[in-house]
Parts: C-alpha cells; structure tokens; sequence
C-alpha cells in the first residue's frame, strides 16, 4: 500500500482552562491520499479548528501525531499552507507583493516571483489587480488571493479552515468553482473544514463526518461525482442523495450540541 | 439639512469641516476681546489681544524668543527621541514576548504614576542643572506611557497574521521585522504623534528650575515679575508649536499608510 500523503493518528487535544479541562478533540485518526481533496464536516465547536491547527503546526496535540509524507510533523512549517476563515492579507502589501510573500522569504528570485505572481493572478481570476492593497478588495477577491498566496508557495498540503464562512451565497458558489479550478490545475492534496453540507460535498473525493464535542470522526463518505464538476452538478438525483445522507448525519450531532 | 449635520459618524464635506474649526478659534478670540477691551477684567490679569500682539513682535525683534524657541525645541526633541527609541522597540517587544511584558510591564506600570516633576530635585543631585536634567525630565515624563502604548499596539496585531506567516516558511525573527512591525507601524507612528505631545507639556516643568534660557524659563520670568502679555506669547508659542509638530506627524501619517485607504491617496 502506498504511504498516504497524510496520516493523522490518534490525535487528540484537551485544553486547560480557567474552568478546568475541555477536551476538544477525542483520539482521531484519518489518512489522505496524495492529490485527494477531503472535506470535514462538523457542528459548530466540535475541533475542526482543531484539528487543522494541530496539522499546522500551530497547536500541539495532546495525544498522538501528524504524519506528512510518513514523516512525524514538528510546528508549523511551510509544507503545510493555510487559509482561514478571518482576512489574513498583509494589508500593507500589494496583492502582488501578498501572493509573493512566501517566495521571497525562501529567497526566490524578482523573475520567479513574477511568472508565478503573473500564474496565479490569472488562475483565480485577478489579472490587473496586482497593484491594489487589501483594503480595495472585497472579501471573496481577498480570499482568492489568500489562496493564491498559499498555492504559490507550493505546499505539500493546503489546509483551509472555513475560508468561505464569511462570505455571501452567491460568492461562496462563485468561489467554491475557482477553488476547484485551481486544485484541477496544482493536483494539490486539500483538507478543508466546512459546516455547510452542500460545499462539503461539492469540492470532495471524501467527505469526514464529526460527532459534536468532543469531536471525533462518526464517519467517512466518498463522493463517487464525476469531475471536473461545476455548479451544476448540485442539481443532479446524486448529490441530492449524497445531501440527505450528510444531512442526517449532522442533524443528529448539531442536535445534540444545543 | 441640518438633521444630516447631527446624524452619528455621517460625513461632512471637507469646506464645512475647517470653517467650523476657524470659527471656534474667533469665537474664543472675540470672547477675550469683548472682556478685555470691554473692560471686564483687569488688564493685570488678562491683557488685549493686540498687547499681547505687540509683545510678541517685539520679544522676536528685539528679545531673544527665537533662541529660546531654539533651545526649548531642542530639549522636547532629544528627550523625547530618546524616549522613543528605547519604548519603541522596548514597547514591541513587551506586546509580543509575554517573559518581556511580565518582567518589565509591572516595574513601568509602578513609574508611570511617580509625577515626574517630582524627580527634578533628585535629577538635580545626581547629574546637576545642565542640559542632561532638563531633557531627562522630557524623558520622565513621556517614556514610560510611551512604552506601554506601543506595547499595547503590537499586541493588537491579529493572531491568524501571525499564524498563517509561519505557514508560508516565516521565522520567528522574520515574523517580528516582516510581520508584527510592518503591522504596529501606524500604531506606532500615531502613539509617537501623541506622546510628543505630552513632551511639549513637560516643558515649563523642565525649565522650572536652574533654567536661564528656553521657553518656560520666559514664562517663568514673566510670571515673577508679573508680564501676563509675555507668559500668553509663551504659552500660544508652544501651542503653536506642538500644533506644528502634530501636523507632520499626521502628514507622515497619510503618506506612509495610503494602504489603509480605500482610495488609495
Ligand atoms: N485555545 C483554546 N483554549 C481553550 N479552549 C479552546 C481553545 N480553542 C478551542 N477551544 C475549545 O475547543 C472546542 C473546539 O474548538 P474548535 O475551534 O476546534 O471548534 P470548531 O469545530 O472549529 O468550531 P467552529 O465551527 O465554531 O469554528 C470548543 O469547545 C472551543 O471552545
Ligand atoms: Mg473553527
């Protein structure tokens, strides 16, 4: 069997505090194949923050480890690239100088930040935006260049964390099909974090169903849709069934988390 | 109309907004006018404004006012740059090291409240009356607040800025100079603009004692031989030049972060 790209095993997390200690996360344990886009799906306060954060680097798991490529991880690094859910643009730079960011602390070179800032710039669709600052972008163009900025500094895997949560309906559809062109194009290995059904099943191979908390995976659901899929797609008998099933799934936990 | 005027954060338009600036300034002007010309307060206690005028001409002619402005800046400037460059970098790194903001935050937070007027006997005794005291008590007076007011912005740098910087490779020293200070940078030059502030008002504190130039020592003259005109041109000139100072500060400002506006100028 081949060695999968990532290996999450029996990570756990239980955070002290004020009021004693809250586990967060049970001992969880998933792997993901090289190239494979996988979505967790979770009531709210359940660790999915959680566990991307310990994937991270950013957080030390309380019980187990993260294996990246068969190697245990050791603190942030970047082989794993990250989005969040809140704007995490340098405001201070351009969109240019944003996407290049990670370029330019490894030392790449002015040409080589260039060709790959001009690359991603046309892959999420902001060519002639280079020169704006955050601070003229709305959020659905900043997300886009948050994850231009990861792509471009070539992760192992991208980790995003609700990096849609704070956008529109109708932007989030928008910004789900240029995710989805992107990961096309880079063949990048995704985890990505979700609370909406309906993403979580657009954009995976499989989808990870959580318990509320303390969160531990209840079960795995590979979504057999053809690709490349676009919006369309959330129109078809399949993904309706794929939609009843996750729905349930989820209703029993969010019920049991109020 | 005039209910757009009184809506909460509306904006004005930019005419409007200076006119109403200018107009609190003659209302002040025509209110000591009217006292004094009219004959409501004792001239002793309050001159005209037109004696106040002439004594300020004449102490630029014929006083030395502009050597005293000389110097007097020159002492706000060194113990306040002085201030600034040991808060600053002091101030960061208390807002983003918790061992540096726990070993010094509790000793400054204690200082700050110790009047630094009352340091000058002890300033005095320990490094005499020349220049050194004087800026040291500018010093005093502005470093402590100083340094916990940076602290205070740099810890306002939001955590996922930092967060997603180690994910794109950045080191920890890399994370303070390409990150944090980038990020403190308006904070910063805001907090500067405000304590330099402070520093003109330590001033005449400075310059109470063992004083024989600069601006407070006038003002201190005047009062002892009971020139109410020449202590009002000392006080309007350190207003006027704390405004002035304030304004550069704010032109700095709008230069160096256009990023922060949306339209970009
Ligand atoms: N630093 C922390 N200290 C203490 N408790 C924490 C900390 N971070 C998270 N928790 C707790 O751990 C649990 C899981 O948090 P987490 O952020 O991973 O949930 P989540 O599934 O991402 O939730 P959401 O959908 O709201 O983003 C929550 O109960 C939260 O209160
Ligand atoms: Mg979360």
């Amino acid at each position: 069997m081949e060695t999968p790209k990532l290996e999450i095993k029996d990570v756990g997390k239980i955070f002290k505090t004020k009021s004693g200690e809250t586990t967060a996360l049970e001992k969880t344990s998933f792997t993901i194949k090289d190239g494979e886009f996988v979505t967790i799906l979770g009531p709210s306060g359940c660790g999915k923050s959680t566990v991307l954060r310990i994937v991270a680097g950013l957080e030390e798991a309380t019980s187990g480890q993260v294996l990246l490529d068969g190697q245990p991880i050791d603190g942030p690094g970047p082989d794993r690239g990250m989005v969040f859910q809140s704007y995490t643009l340098y405001p201070w730079l351009t969109v240019k100088e944003n996407i290049t960011f990670g370029l330019k602390l490894k030392g790449s070179s002015q040409k080589e930040r260039d060709d790959l800032a001009q690359y991603y710039l046309q892959l999420i669709g902001l060519e002639g935006f280079e020169k704006h600052y955050p601070v003229q972008l709305s959020g659905g163009m900043k997300q886009r260049v948050a994850i231009a900025r990861a792509l471009a500094n070539d992760p192992k895997v991208l980790l995003m964390d609700e990096p849609f949560g704070a956008l529109d309906a109708q932007t989030r559809n928008i910004m789900q099909e240029v995710l989805l062109k992107a990961w096309e194009k880079s063949k990048k290995t995704i985890l990505f974090i979700t609370h909406d059904v309906d993403e979580s099943i657009f954009l995976a191979d499989s989808v990870h169903v959580m318990t509320a908390r303390p969160g531990r995976l209840k079960r795995n659901v590979p979504i057999a849709l053809d690709r490349p899929r676009d919006f369309s797609v959330k129109g078809t008998p399949e993904f309706a069934q794929y939609k009843e099933e996750l729905l349930s799934l989820i209703r029993e936990e969010s019920l049991k988390s109020i | 109309m005039l209910g757009k005027l009184f809506t909460p954060k509306k904006e004005i338009s930019k005419k409007l907004y200076s006119s109403v600036g200018i107009i609190t300034f003659i209302l002040v002007l025509a209110i000591w006018s009217i006292l004094t010309y009219g004959g409501f307060v004792n001239a002793l206690f309050l001159p005209t404004p037109t004696a106040v005028l002439s004594t300020g001409i004449d102490l630029f002619v014929n006083g030395n006012l502009l050597s005293d402005i000389g110097i007097s800046f020159s002492r706000v400037l060194v113990g306040f740059l002085i201030a600034a460059a040991i808060g600053v970098p002091l101030g960061i790194l208390m807002g983003s090291l918790k061992i540096m903001q726990g070993a010094f935050e509790p000793i400054i937070g204690f200082i700050r409240y110790m009047p630094a007027s009352a340091f000058i006997p002890l300033l005095i005794l320990w490094i005499g009356l020349g220049e050194t005291q004087k800026m040291s008590v500018i010093f005093l007076g502005t470093f402590f607040q100083l340094t916990l007011m940076i602290m205070d912005v740099t810890k306002n740098v939001q955590n996922d800025l930092i967060d997603v910087s180690y994910t794109l490779g950045a080191s920890k020293v890399q994370v303070f100079t390409r990150v944090i200070l980038p990020a403190s940078m308006p904070g910063i030059v805001d907090t500067l603009r405000i304590t330099f502030g402070w520093a003109w008002t330590y001033l005449v504190v400075a310059e109470i004692v063992g004083a024989s130039s600069g601006i407070g020592y006038m003002i201190m003259q005047a009062s002892r031989f009971l020139q109410p005109d020449k202590i009002i041109v000392g006080i309007l000139i350190i207003g006027l030049l704390g405004l002035m100072t304030d304004m550069l500060f704010k032109a700095i400002y709008r230069k160096s972060f256009s990023w922060m506006r949306k339209d970009g100028m």
